[in-house]
């Protein structure tokens, strides 16, 4: 820790609070929508995040993780809307999110146990299917869900008197709605971001490896793989939960569309993209695959315009086909991710011998 | 009664297009242990190829039944020509890198196809021009046609085919042994690349025969349709037991007939609270139930401890 507080590291720290406080200024000169994107990329940091814990971290490949956003959001708009008429404060919804996250975590986990590999991730990616489709049906004959229409007029963000939405006068400055939620991201994502540092190097961030790269011999030195699986599922999707909550109050609106499986493979591509179970690449997968469609979106039309002199190619289409190139392309030059983990780039390396000697010791049995 | 049989018809129907599909992914998978995610779209570019061809023959005077065939063969030479190119851009230069990394290629690769179909085919429904005589069969009070028919016959008749290149031939020889070991099978004189691509191009062609039968059952086609369809032949292959072939037809066929029941009488189920919107919710309740019991599918072998 004393390295910290050396002359580089506390110019360093000083540099990016100032980045981080004047970001949203700067974006916001490109226009409000812009600090929306912000604001997302923010929050896939925290599903990212999350979702880095179960398939990073303890390496069980979860398609499904979706579903603990949606289930977060869906609490917080019933909690927090006219709907029922219920108007929580933040300190009951968020944690009541995270904790309904966490249960539906569990009731995920227990019975994929045994699952392995392929097998539980197909298991996750129905388990994410079944909540969507609930969402999507609960509304008769008991209105629950409010169907596909979801629910709107949830209540924004409000601490004490302060409302995070609209425009505040704060010291002399117009502060716009989505830049005061910007800074609560901001402040939550530090928050998720160390707690995910010190989980790493715990008792329990270290028996989540052992997990990952042998069950059995993690087992054999004495770690109760069932519970540290579950954890790991729990904690995951409470995380999920937590950024479920803040979307709906930020949007003001929910519904069962927001939480497809398109999302799902999104933000596994994010944390495989950017390197999977390494804190600072996963954050760098998740700020670059939000913005990277959104910068396509402005760039393709102008582009074609400057190539042929006319929109030869429907702009909406051009741009996820760029983006899905994209994909394919960073894996095929960087399989291991844009920032992989120190000692995943060593395997990388070491991965023929390894093929090797395993290929003859399976010969040989 | 009526219900129950008509019901299993359907299902059949439906289910002997789930194991066509269902059998590209396990063949990919037994052999290289990747999810070809991209194979749904596969299917997709079949049913839109097909149309394109079949109308523009038929426009062209072709007897529609000549037309249909010409499609078929279209779709099916196309598909194998993409599945070829997917192993080799998204697959093969990935060969040895983390598990998960081939995985993204493909999901990158579905999202391509499916914005390359959008902005060849355009966004709208696309109507699958009628193949065969609209023409009813009764059987003990449950209706069926002869495009139902049709699609049960010729499913059976490709995975017989796919049976026999498998256990029969040199290329299945070869193929069962990659499956089993690539290394010793390469040191043994087999060209594992060859192989792999084989069983790629022969995913993807009953991929296009799959897709020419959607198209012809519901008429109707989208440039979205590849997802939900690849998404549940996934499903009956992981049922079946990922990796086993008689698993992914079995699979396929049992999806079929539970969906269409489940989406017949969940209603009288659960008292009309739950109604037939969910029947999207079987497959994968079902899925979820079978692997609490057997963890590697219903004749799935037992896997390594290692995923």
């Amino acid at each position: 820790m004393k390295n910290w507080l050396s002359p580089r590291s506390t110019a360093g720290i000083a540099l990016i609070t100032i980045a981080l406080v004047a970001l949203p200024f700067v974006v916001g000169m490109g226009g409000q929508a812009w600090v929306r994107i912000l604001n997302f990329a923010i929050l896939y940091v925290f599903l990212a995040l999350g979702l880095n814990i179960v398939v990073g971290f303890a390496g069980l490949l979860d398609l499904g993780y979706i579903a603990f956003y949606a289930v977060g959001a869906y609490t917080w708009a019933l909690l927090a809307s006219p709907h029922f008429g219920l108007h929580f404060p933040i300190w009951a919804i968020l944690p009541i999110g995270a904790l309904m996250a966490c249960v539906f975590g569990v009731l995920l986990g227990s019975p994929t146990l045994k699952l392995r590999g392929d097998y539980l991730a197909i298991v996750t990616l129905g388990f994410g299917e079944i909540v969507r489709i609930f969402l999507n049906n609960l509304n008769s004959p008991v209105n629950i869900t409010n169907g596909p229409q979801g629910i709107t007029l949830i209540d924004p963000v409000t601490i004490g008197s302060f409302k995070f939405a609209g425009t505040s006068q704060i010291f002399g400055f117009a502060v716009s709605g989505p830049q005061k939620y910007y800074f609560l991201l901001v402040a939550l994502a530090i928050l998720v971001i160390i707690i995910n540092l010190r989980l790493q190097h715990s008792r329990i961030g270290r028996a989540w490896q052992a997990i990952r790269e042998d069950e059995i011999a993690a087992k054999a030195v004495g770690i109760n793989t069932r519970n540290i699986k579950l954890l790991a599922f729990a904690m995951g999707a409470s995380f999920g939960g937590i950024a479920g909550g803040i979307f709906s109050a930020m949007q003001g609106f929910v519904s069962p569309e927001s939480f497809s499986l398109i999302e799902s493979i999104m933000v596994l591509a994010m944390v495989v993209l950017g390197g999977m179970g390494h804190i600072p690449g996963v954050i760098l997968g998740a700020v670059l695959l939000t913005f990277l469609p959104e910068v396509l979106r402005y760039a393709v039309v102008p582009v074609q315009m400057s190539l042929f002199g006319k929109v030869l190619v429907d702009p909406e289409s051009l741009r996820m086909l760029v983006f899905g190139l994209a994909l394919v392309l960073v894996m095929r030059f960087k399989p291991a991710g844009l920032w992989p983990a120190p000692e995943r780039s060593r395997e990388q390396t070491q991965k023929a011998c390894v093929a090797v000697t395993q290929t003859t010791a399976e010969a040989v049995k | 009664m009526d219900i129950f049989l008509q019901q299993i018809i359907n299902g059949l129907v439906q289910g002997s297009i789930y194991a066509l599909v269902a059998l590209g992914y396990t063949m990919v998978y037994g052999i290289m242990g990747l999810i070809n995610f991209a194979h749904g779209e596969v299917v997709m570019i079949g049913t839109l190829v097909s149309i394109t061809v079949t109308s523009t023959l038929a426009a062209a005077g072709v007897p529609l039944g000549l037309a249909g065939l010409g499609g078929l063969i279209a779709a099916m030479l196309v598909c194998m020509a993409l599945g070829w190119s997917l192993e080799r851009i998204a697959y093969r230069p990935l060969r040895g890198s983390p598990r998960l990394t081939p995985l993204i290629t493909a999901i990158g690769m579905s999202i391509v196809l499916q914005n390359l179909a959008m902005i060849i085919w355009g966004r709208n429904y696309l109507t699958f021009p009628p193949l065969l005589p609209k023409v009813n069969f009764e059987f003990a009070g449950a209706h069926f046609t002869l495009v139902q028919v049709a699609i049960v016959l010729l499913s059976a008749a490709m995975m017989g085919g796919l049976v026999f290149l498998v256990y029969r031939t040199k290329l299945g020889m070869a193929m069962r042994a990659t499956a089993q070991n690539p290394a010793v099978a390469s040191l043994l004189g087999v060209n594992t690349n060859r192989v792999i691509a084989a069983a790629f191009v022969v995913g993807s062609a009953l991929a296009a025969v799959a897709g020419v039968m959607v198209g012809s059952y519901y008429e109707i086609a989208h440039y979205q349709m590849g997802f939900m369809l690849g998404l549940k032949a996934f499903t009956a292959a992981v049922l079946g037991g990922i990796g086993n072939l008689a698993g992914a037809m079995a699979g396929g066929v049992l999806l079929g007939i539970i969906e269409a029941l489940g989406a017949g009488y969940i209603g009288d189920f659960t008292g009309g609270f739950l109604g037939s919107h969910y029947q999207d919710i079987f497959a994968f309740v079902v899925l979820i139930i079978v692997l609490m019991f057997k963890p590697s599918g219903l004749f799935g072998e037992k896997t390594g401890d290692r995923a």
